[in-house]
């Protein structure tokens, strides 16, 4: 009998699928009420660290420069006290295969189909994950297929993305184009059930491992290069996979540097809204996703999410489109490096977050990511322009999601604006409450499971636990 | 009419207006989600007919035979003023010893 097609049939079979299409029995991890173990699925993906390595090595992936930002660095001590202004680094990822940390995601992810015997891997993102996926096919000689949100309901496609599509046709994938709306997740179940693919996802354990070698490569990069760990380490992040796995491998080579988050904020923008897909100028790194993977990582297209932010975010700020144009440039003007948004983004934190530290202390962007047609501040800046954006030099701090692009009037303007801590964990504690099945209770298990969650203690938890 | 093996983009329908998933801001509930993918025309075809593709893992695709020999044209935009600016302000403050604030 053919199997029901319906919205509705598809996305009831979608833990059978997902198993399938992953070689994970999620279920076996399951513990206490709601909690799982976490570090046993990390610990069951059939690679160790050094395995990792060496697979990312043998397809042209990691292993990137870190480049210290001198002329970044002398802009910043202008607009700082004296004796203040951190040393800027910058690690290179935009020197991976398809121009993105995403490779090392990639890397494991289709090293891991090919060894389970797929024929292919099929991914879901409109980011360069879908370009990182598609040349790791092409180099580990699977097929590929990408399937992207990517139009308005009148075609227009942010700039991006179409760059993106390109891209991973470049690689010779297939690339599938979506409009706006989180039902693209039924086209891609229906895609993996037809093909028999290996769902790439961006939030699979394979996946998420593989950016641990880029937070030990910080690690053993400054070391060699200052004699010294770093002070702090950004991350720009979205889904949660960039700091989990970053955050991970600083932790295996013994580094306890503060690990901050930086998105852009796209405060009052609706991620699922036809007319405001293309009022914005980000396509990732952004509050859209990453506040709420932060508050529920398990959103995501896993039963179980192998990216958990908040067990490694120690501070999180928040940034603005107009600073990370600006910041773009002068990037460019100042160093000779043309690079994408998403690092960018966690380098208009340290650009004012190194303001507050003295001048010995080592502050760390830990990725770039390429630029080129699409991507680069001109096309997205003309494209806001053509969109009815308003774009004016003035005070970052007034931008209006949708409205303004503000770019600051000078350095000096630029910030990064901290978001409270405790609110977010609170948030997630909250969101696991709200998904218990009614009549049961928290185990001392799912206590220290929400402890390690939220990077507190189990008292922390048990009282928020009172409190709401 | 354009041939078959051409390569060529169509669309899809994947969930009509009224049908889309609950919870979903209305904007988007008013507009059907609709999906655009390229293959090999497997018969010939007239542009705003049913068509059938095999895309380039070889999967069997229907839609309407939207575009044939679909290009790329994501470019660099037009022209903004402003990034004149940028450079030359950060180039002031660094070596020219203004500082502004
Ligand atoms: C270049 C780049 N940097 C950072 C991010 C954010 O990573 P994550 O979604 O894992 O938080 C992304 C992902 O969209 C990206 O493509």
């Amino acid at each position: 009998m053919a199997k029901d097609m319906s919205f509705a049939a598809v996305m009831a079979r979608k833990n059978e699928i997902l198993m399938q299409s992953l070689g994970i029995d999620f279920s076996k991890f399951e513990m206490g009420t709601i909690a799982f173990d976490y570090e046993g699925m990390m610990a069951s993906i059939g690679m160790d660290f050094d395995d990792i390595t060496r697979i990312q090595l043998e397809q042209g992936v990691g292993a990137t420069p870190m480049l210290e930002l001198r002329n970044i660095t002398a802009l910043a001590r202008k607009y700082a006290p004296p004796g203040f202004g951190a040393r800027i680094f910058i690690k290179d990822e935009a020197a991976n295969p398809s121009g993105s940390f995403k490779d090392r995601r990639a890397a494991t992810a289709v090293h891991t189909a090919k060894r389970l015997g797929f024929k292919g891997v099929a991914a879901a993102t409109s980011g360069n994950y879908g370009a990182a996926v598609a040349s790791q096919a092409a180099k580990q000689g699977l097929s590929s297929i990408i399937v992207q949100e990517c139009f308005d309901s009148r075609k227009i496609g942010q700039p991006e993305i179409l760059e993106k599509a390109r891209k991973c046709e470049a690689f010779g994938a297939e690339v599938i184009q979506m409009t706006v709306g989180p039902e693209l997740f039924y086209k891609f179940l229906t895609i993996l059930e037809e093909t028999g693919y290996f769902s790439a996802s961006l939030y699979s354990p394979f996946g998420i491992s593989g950016v641990e070698t880029l937070g030990s490569e910080v690690a053993l990069q400054i070391r060699a290069l200052t004699g010294k760990d770093p002070d702090a380490v950004i991350v720009t992040h979205a889904g949660g996979g960039n700091i989990t796995g970053t955050a991970r491998g600083l932790a295996q080579e013994g580094c306890t540097a503060p690990i901050i988050a930086a998105s852009v904020n796209l405060k009052g923008l609706h991620m699922a809204s036809d007319g405001h897909f293309n009022r914005k100028s980000f396509t990732t790194g952004h509050t859209g996703f990453g506040f709420p993977f932060a508050t529920w990582p398990d959103r995501s297209d896993m039963p179980r999410s192998a990216a958990r932010p908040l067990r490694y975010m120690d501070r999180y700020v928040l940034v603005n489109q107009g600073e990370v144009f600006y910041m773009t440039e002068a990037l460019a003007q100042l160093e000779g490096l043309e690079r994408g948004p998403a690092g960018n983004t966690s380098l208009v934190a340290a650009f004012a977050l190194a303001q507050e530290m003295p001048q010995d202390a080592i502050i760390v962007v830990q990725e770039t990511e390429y630029t080129g047609a699409g991507k680069h501040i001109q096309p997205q800046l003309a494209f806001a322009r053509k969109n009815g954006l308003n774009i004016t030099f003035g005070n970052p701090a007034e931008e209006i999601c949708g409205e303004n692009i503000i770019l600051p009037q000078h350095p000096g303007l630029i910030a990064a604006r901290d978001v409270e801590m405790a609110g977010m964990r609170k948030s997630l504690i909250r969101n696991t409450l709200q998904r218990m099945t009614p009549g049961t209770q928290l185990t001392d298990v799912d206590v220290e499971f929400l402890a390690a969650e939220t990077k507190s203690s189990a008292d922390w938890v048990r009282e928020a636990l009172q409190n709401s | 009419m354009i041939k078959a093996e051409t390569w060529v983009g169509i669309c899809a329908t994947i969930l009509d207006a009224g049908s889309r998933a609950d919870g979903i801001p209305a904007d988007t509930a008013a507009v059907p989600l609709k999906m655009w993918v390229k293959g090999y025309l497997l018969a010939d075809c007239e542009i705003g007919s049913e068509a059938e593709i095999r895309t380039a893992t070889g999967r069997i695709e229907r839609g309407v035979l939207e575009e044939v020999q679909p290009h790329s044209n994501v470019d660099y935009g037009a022209f903004v003023p402003e990034m004149l600016k940028i450079g030359a302000d950060v180039k002031k403050v660094l070596f020219g010893g203004e500082i502004h604030g």
